[in-house]
């Protein structure tokens, strides 16, 4: 699946559909992630963005269609696994584990990275503790890189909301995953925290990871974004550069209604 | 303010005497109007104390925004005292216990001690992992009765049994664990109960296995074997443990292990997995935790602990019978949990020895007995909502890491 460019598709998700009942809230979906990309997806609130996520992640399987990570099938794997395979997500509403601290948070996320059972934490074998402080120290060093570590014995449910965001992001990084999907990062943040939410983003394209991005924001989906796809009705309606996309006139007119550019 | 409170304190008057009037008034089909004032009064009397607390509490200063709470000064005050001291001198404390106790103390104590232990267990399903479990008494019967029937009629020895006991005792955790993995709140607490009762059920009869309510005696006690040089050669020498100081002992060492088990795994990846399940269960599964089995995990742990404590109570009393697994002592062991502080291993132990005791501090009441029990419960869970110690996070001191490394 090589495309043009020589750039391998990390993430194929084909012909899937996912019904909710009588609801088809994702329709025959195609779509391709490429590698070391930042691709956003965007569309009308109820365009089924969030379900694509949750399909991707094994929250629910798709009634259709199916998903490939890497050449391989990620339909009927639970999300766990998922996440241990390298695709690790944040959550639209900010579900931290709020009576842990920071550094637990993340640590949590190290989970699927880590080996040390109940057996060997009773008996507190070096094995264990030798992971235990090779995974705070990787931890540190992801709050450092996100700039929470001045924060990492405080709760979670202490930190400021920009910093919560971040914290979700640091969790996710914690699975050391190969595609990160961001769901909606910027919602509630000011111009000033979306734009350092910007930098942070490149900076991590440029550490190797593959970024996915929902978002509603269209500064920041147009202004960092390689790739942005349109979701209208669970379908996809247009693909390309975000130059293309602000000027098709199928995502105008998704947006804004008929009629809208004789309006203008 | 004051108004406001006066015009409160006049409405409930009122709807007391409509209540109270009544329900006191009528004895014998004769209205005693005195009866009425008296209990009126009374009522009427702490609902006035309770507004000048409240008004006192209004004329205090404002606490400045760094002010901590009494308890958590204390709290600061006892961890700057080194911890040989404080840990030490209680470790010293309860375990010269026995020396200055009469029996009925160490009985007592003992009692406590084992109530610690399946409170201790209990924390890790309840406490860390959030499910709420009202049949935990049924593992404790396991335990108890897996040591009686394996020494009745195997002959094994209490150190023999007693993995035995816990490998099944996690073994039912487990079979109780596994249909009820996708179950949350209201619904678990109901299948967790009607498997409570469904142990105690089989035990009361299943006559040619258990004797059903008669129960299993003549078990033999724990026995610690040491070497002896009598009689020319080396040979082992039997101590039953069987005096209530020994019991106490053992039954301490048990404490302490599992004390130190739990803390361990609490502060541990797995530990954290479960904390991390009972804060979010999805988002706990989307960050890598497999939460199948680490919900499994803790069932079947604290299933062990239970079982450990079920057996050393069958060796105590030599005695079992299905009366001693009612759902009472599933409530008990809860109230345990939740009023220590859900979580919190040194709120357990407060609790544990609170509720135990309290009841035999009690015993002049006589049948008033359960009503002070119950006062206490309520009394506390108003005062402390968040539980006697509420649990904290370990937090970590990164300058005594580094400079180890």
């Amino acid at each position: 699946m090589l495309l043009e460019f020589g750039i391998m598709n990390q993430l194929v998700l084909q012909n899937v559909s996912k019904k909710f009942g009588g609801l088809l809230a994702v329709n025959q979906l195609d779509l391709e992630v490429p590698e070391n990309k930042i691709l956003s997806l965007i569309g009308p609130n109820g365009a089924g963005k969030t379900t694509v996520f949750n399909m991707i992640t094994g929250v629910y399987p798709p009634s259709n269609g199916s998903i490939t990570f890497k050449g391989k099938k990620l339909n009927k794997l639970r999300s766990s696994k998922i996440v241990a395979r390298g695709i690790a997500r944040t959550f639209q509403n900010i579900r931290l584990f709020k009576s842990m601290t920071v550094l637990e948070n993340v640590l949590v996320g190290m989970h699927c990275r880590s080996k040390s059972g109940a057996i060997r934490a009773l008996l507190k074998t070096p094995f264990e503790v030798k992971e235990e402080k090779n995974i705070t120290r990787k931890s540190l060093e992801i709050l450092e890189f996100m700039g929470l570590a001045d924060f990492c014995n405080d709760y979670a449910s202490n930190l400021p909301y920009g910093g919560q965001r971040r914290l979700e992001i640091a969790r996710a990084l914690a699975a050391q995953p190969q595609i990160i999907l961001l769901d909606e990062p910027a919602a509630g943040m000011n111009p000033r925290e979306t734009a350092d939410l910007m930098d942070l983003i490149i900076k991590l394209r440029d550490t190797g990871l593959t970024i996915f991005l929902v978002e509603h924001d269209m500064r920041l989906v147009m202004g960092i974004s390689e790739i942005v796809i349109v979701l209208d009705y669970g379908q996809k309606i247009a693909q390309g550069t975000p130059q293309e996309i602000q000027q098709n006139e199928t995502v105008i007119e998704a947006y804004l209604g008929t009629g809208a550019k004789t309006a203008s | 303010m004051v108004r406001q409170e006066l015009k409160k304190l006049v409405i409930y008057g009122f709807f007391l005497a409509i209540i109270i009037t009544p329900m006191v008034g009528f004895k014998n089909n004769d209205f005693d109007a005195a009866r009425v004032l008296q209990t009126l009064a009374v009522l009427i009397g702490l609902l006035v104390l309770n507004l000048i607390v409240k008004l006192v509490r209004s004329k205090r200063p404002q606490r400045a925004p760094g002010h901590k709470a009494w308890g958590e000064r204390v709290r600061e005050r006892i961890e700057q005292i080194p911890k040989v001291f404080t840990l030490g001198g209680l470790i010293l404390i309860t375990a010269m216990f026995p020396v200055f106790a009469d029996n009925y103390m160490i009985d007592v104590a003992i009692t406590c001690l084992i109530y610690i232990t399946l409170g201790l267990g209990l924390n890790i399903v309840v406490g860390l992992c959030g499910l709420l479990d009202l049949g935990y008494i049924a593992f404790y019967a396991v335990g108890a009765y897996t040591y009686s029937l394996l020494n009745l009629k195997l002959g094994l020895s209490f150190w023999a049994a007693l993995p035995i006991g816990v490998v099944l005792g996690m073994t039912c955790g487990c079979i109780i664990g596994y249909p009820t993995l996708k179950m949350r709140g209201d619904y678990l607490a109901i299948v967790t109960l009607g498997f409570g009762e469904i142990i105690r059920l089989v035990l009361n009869n299943w006559d040619s296995l258990t004797a059903g309510p008669n129960g299993l005696f003549g078990m033999q006690r724990a026995a610690l074997y040491y070497p002896t040089f009598q009689d020319g050669g080396l040979s082992w020498a039997v101590y039953n443990i069987k005096s209530l100081p020994s019991l106490y002992y053992l039954i301490y060492i048990i404490v302490i292990l599992t004390i130190i088990g739990v803390r361990r795994l609490d502060n541990s990846r797995i530990g954290r997995a479960w904390v991390a399940i009972r804060e979010d269960e999805t988002a706990a599964e989307l960050s890598g935790v497999p939460t199948t089995w680490i919900k499994l995990l803790a069932y079947a742990l604290g299933a062990g602990f239970a079982s450990v404590a079920g057996a050393f109570f069958a060796a105590k009393l030599s005695y079992t019978n299905p009366n001693f697994f009612l759902f009472m002592e599933s409530c008990i062991v809860l109230c345990i949990v939740v009023l220590g502080g859900v979580g919190s291993i040194p709120g357990i132990i407060v609790a544990g020895i609170v509720l135990i005791a309290a009841p035999e501090i009690f015993r002049g009441l006589e049948s008033y007995r359960m009503l002070a029990f119950g006062g206490i419960m309520t009394t506390m869970m108003v005062l402390k909502p968040e539980g006697l110690i509420p649990a904290k996070r370990h937090k970590r001191e990164f300058i005594e890491t580094k400079s180890n490394e």
